[in-house]
């Protein structure tokens, strides 16, 4: 029943599918799935799974170790993974892309080192309410550590940034602003430019969680004046278990290191050691090097596609999605109303029903969302609500499959409403 | 349709038994799961042997977690505490007559938890 309408892709989105073996299948016999939970993990394209299949069965060794052909090619893919992330993001240097396991350890690493380094009673730590969890708890914790505070944006009831309320709690005590660049839940685009600007003229540094913005939206570290950003390889393309944390190159060099161990020392002696060069120095032990090459492997597909047509596509695909999901009654979706404000995210929550039984419905019909608060506790909340039911799109995401999603609300209304 | 929302588990969602909290009451108790915002607060009276006389219970949240409320303290008329004390997640599940994953779990069995708590 999909209809005429004005929103348009500049995505071949039919062969695009057909390099996602996952998203090929039926949850039951004639029930195909439509995935749509890409804000809690993508799927992988078969060159992110053969990078790393290659990997292991053709060159698998331990890295910045061993003086043999393996190790050396093992080497060779790993770093070269690190140098096209750093094109992706636009790094001034492959040196300040540390690996992490994800976005949680990236921003968990700079509250560890620069945070306990550099915080202390009568410093502040400016976020928001729209954070993930990852982008609260580390805070919460140093804070109790080096008795600095930590004050938050409140959410505004639109779904938008709210620029005066930030401007209020900004003031020369704060050390740090530390966002998110698109919420997970709203949807919501940060203005992370002017924001960088506003923390840098009280001398704060300028931290982003750019979890759901790195998959979606081309980033570009230098031009947004990001003193941090990270973000995880599996929400975009790639593999689980491998993220990085990008850090301006003074910065880090004055940073200690986060966890210590092989890796990430240049001498070993008993009363003490000498920290490795960037971005060694924060990699202690043997890394994720397969996950690293099939991240490498991501970042390429997603560049050849190219970064504006990604988020041209989700913009016509949610814009779809709003208008859809509008009709269908007792529906409201959290968030901004416009498309072009937020990513490719609908938050949803009906009259008379918990989301989890609009998730396990809809499951019936084959459609994967989130129920629940998606580690945005204090977001949910601020809006009052306990849960919401999450539908996320990605490049894969096709027109018919909001047609399904839709088709699947008015048969959750249908079961449970009285 | 769905198999968990099968006729009976609907009923007791949209006609919940034993609804409304009792005042005085021999047990008295609430909780909530804070991951998906289930909420149950049970009130129980025993006479002088321990054994039920009447339950009443508030509560949101999904139908799984209000069902399995409905069902299992409508059923707890007439049984003693002791028996209460052997009452397991397969009570629960017999009587819902469904399979369920690890969260749904969770909202299924939020019903005997309040009452564990409530009655030790």
């Amino acid at each position: 029943m999909n209809r005429d309408h004005d929103f348009k892709t500049p995505l071949d989105v039919a062969a695009l599918r057909e390099d996602f073996p996952v998203l090929d299948q039926e949850v039951r016999p004639g029930v195909p799935l439509v995935y749509l939970d890409n804000a809690a993990t993508s799927q992988k394209p078969y060159v992110v799974i053969d990078a790393m299949n290659d990997f292991y069965t053709r060159y698998n060794a331990n890295v910045h170790r061993g003086i043999h052909k393996l190790s050396e090619e093992a080497t060779d893919a790993y770093e070269d993974a690190r140098k096209r992330i750093a094109r992706f993001v636009n790094a001034a240097s492959h040196r300040e892309i540390i690996y992490t396991r994800n976005t949680t350890e990236s921003i968990n690493l700079v509250a560890w080192t620069w945070g306990r380094t550099n915080l202390g009673p009568g410093d502040v730590v400016l976020s928001t309410e729209m954070e993930h969890h990852s982008n609260i708890v580390p805070w919460q914790m140093i804070a109790e550590q080096v008795g600095c505070e930590v004050r938050y944006v409140p959410a505004r009831e639109d779904g938008e940034f709210d620029w005066e309320a930030f401007e209020g709690l900004l003031d020369e005590r704060v050390k740090l602003v530390t966002v998110t660049h698109m919420s997970n839940v709203l949807g919501t685009i940060l203005p992370v430019r002017r924001l960088a600007d506003a923390a840098h003229a009280v001398g704060a540094l300028f931290l982003v969680d750019g979890a759901q913005s790195a998959p979606h939206l081309p980033v570009d570290v230098q031009a947004m004046d990001a003193d941090f950003f990270a973000f995880s390889a599996h929400k975009m393309l790639g593999p689980t278990g491998i993220g990085v944390l990008y850090g301006r190159r003074e910065l880090l060099e004055a940073m200690p290191p986060f966890m210590g161990g092989g890796d990430m020392i240049k001498r070993v002696e008993l009363a003490a050691s000498q920290w490795n060069d960037l971005p060694w120095k924060f990699e202690a032990g043997t890394p994720a090097i397969a996950e690293a090459i099939g991240f490498g492997a991501a970042v390429d597909y997603l560049e050849k596609i190219g970064m504006e047509n990604v988020h041209a596509h989700e913009v016509a695909i949610t814009g779809y999605a709003l208008e859809r999901l509008a009709e269908v009654p007792g529906v409201r979706v959290l968030g901004p109303a416009d498309p072009t404000h937020k990513g490719g995210v609908a938050a949803m929550v009906m009259d008379d029903v918990h989301p989890h039984d609009i998730a396990q419905i809809l499951d019936h019909h084959g459609i994967a969302i989130r129920a629940g608060h998606h580690c945005a506790m204090p977001l949910h909340q601020s809006y009052n609500v306990v849960a919401s039911a999450r539908a996320s799109f990605y490049l894969y995401n096709t027109f018919e499959e909001v047609d399904r999603l839709v088709e699947g609300l008015y048969a959750v209304k249908e079961t449970l409403t009285f | 349709m769905d198999d968990m929302y099968r006729e009976m588990i609907l009923d007791h969602y949209r006609n919940p038994r034993k609804k409304g909290l009792l005042s005085p009451a021999d047990i008295d108790y609430e909780e909530d799961n804070p991951v998906c915002g289930d909420h149950i607060h049970l009130t129980v009276q025993f006479d002088e042997n321990d054994v039920v006389t009447d339950v009443g219970w508030d509560g949101e949240g999904c139908a799984i977690s209000q069902a399995s409320a409905s069902l299992l303290y409508e059923s707890l008329i007439g049984m003693s505490k002791e028996e209460i004390r052997h009452l397991d997640k397969e009570y629960i599940l017999d009587m819902l007559g469904i399979e369920l994953g690890p969260v749904r779990l969770k909202c299924a069995l939020l019903s005997l938890k309040v009452l564990k708590a409530g009655a030790y």
